[in-house]
């Protein structure tokens, strides 16, 4: 059920480069779970997690195939969110800024985040019940 | 609006790709949007504060940067815009930064008083 | 007064930052707000017991501060043995301190 809460977060950190990721997700994943609604600020790298380019690979010091080694891309983690707000009938708003994506060459996105800037994450922030922000360091 | 307090504490991180520090630019776009909102500088984000910064000079192969950061200038705008920039005196006494380095209008605080500033803000977002 | 939910994700091993934060998160509570400290990802290390570091912790809880350390982060370093005071918790918990109305959170 709904809680009518929002949580909105900032993000920074690349994929792949951070604790800081994997904690955002796992908070994300929690406040969806909970039923409240979540605007995400990606900012600088954070910007990559969504690209639809990612792919998974094998292991070759496991010896493991694509198949065999499920390696997890950031974009599926993502999707997932997004399925899942779907499922618990709340809001996750994904907010990629949009300059940060153009020097980065991130644009091609999954389905789900949008294009935005510093205001969206200032208005999210004022009509939130929270605001965190993760830094990079 | 809520009062804002942003904290800055990382420095020189985005030369190659910023011509700004990511969120001394991210609090100028902020402010431009209405935010009631001013600075800490704290650990190395102190020597944001020193006169006389100059990245210019990076090339690669015969690509040259053309616009360098002016982060002092950036500084010293966000203060002439209004914005209130406090930096931790004992950041910068043991870097060994002298009063006549720092930029004018800077505002210093003691570490101790920093749960009062805090205190006195909504939000304190911590980058 | 206000609530603190002061997130503490770095390390004294790794960052010699480390002196800074137990020092705000002492003096915020000094000024009567409710403080909570939660440590995640590697700032749960200094409350293995015999961590070299362990004592800014215990003295903060000794001063009555509430010291909460996420779960996964505890399981993902083999940290099972944990200075005395320190909470067990999760996710939930932070979204739930998070919410809590008047809250200000600080990731460090």
């Amino acid at each position: 059920m709904a809680s009518g809460k929002t949580l909105t977060i900032a993000i920074m950190d690349a994929p792949y480069e951070s604790a800081n990721s994997t904690s955002a997700l796992r908070i994300i994943n929690a406040a969806l779970e909970k039923g409240h609604n979540v605007n995400v600020f990606a900012y600088e790298g954070a910007v990559n997690l969504t690209m639809k380019a990612q792919q998974p690979h094998p292991n070759p010091v496991k010896g493991t195939s694509v198949e065999q080694e499920q390696h997890p891309t950031t974009k599926d983690w993502v999707a997932s969110l997004f399925k899942l707000a779907s499922t618990k009938d709340v809001k996750l708003d994904w907010v990629n800024c949009g300059l940060c994506v153009d020097e980065r060459g991130a644009g091609d996105w999954i389905e789900g985040p949008r294009r935005g800037g510093p205001k969206d994450f200032l208005d999210a922030s004022v009509a939130s019940d929270a605001t965190l922000v993760i830094p990079t360091k | 609006m809520p009062k804002i307090l942003n904290i800055v504490e990382t420095a020189y991180r985005a030369t190659i790709e910023e011509q700004d520090d990511t969120v001394l630019w991210l609090t100028h776009m902020l402010k431009n949007a209405g935010a009631d909102i001013c600075v800490l500088l704290r650990a190395n984000a102190v020597n944001y504060a020193v006169r006389g910064q100059d990245a210019s000079g990076l090339s690669f192969g015969e690509n040259r940067m053309t616009h360098s950061p002016e982060i002092d200038k950036d500084v010293a705008t966000m203060i002439e815009k209004g914005v209130a920039v406090y930096l931790v005196d004992e950041d910068a006494v043991e870097r060994g930064l002298s009063d006549g380095e720092l930029l004018n209008g800077i505002r210093k605080i003691k570490r101790r008083e920093l749960p009062e500033l805090l205190d006195q803000h909504e939000q304190v977002w911590h980058w | 007064m206000a609530n603190y939910l002061l997130i503490e994700s770095r390390d004294p091993f790794d960052s010699s930052d480390s002196q800074y934060f137990p020092e705000l998160v002492q003096g915020i509570s000094d000024r009567g707000n409710d403080t909570v400290l939660f440590l995640v990802q590697n700032g749960v290390l200094p409350v293995r017991k015999g961590s070299k570091y362990s004592e800014a912790m215990s003295r903060l809880i000794r001063n009555k501060i509430k010291v909460l350390a996420d779960s996964f982060s505890l399981k993902e370093r083999a940290i099972s043995n944990l200075v005395e005071g320190v909470e067990i918790a999760d996710m939930d918990r932070l979204l739930d301190l998070l919410l809590e109305p008047g809250t200000k959170a600080i990731w460090h």
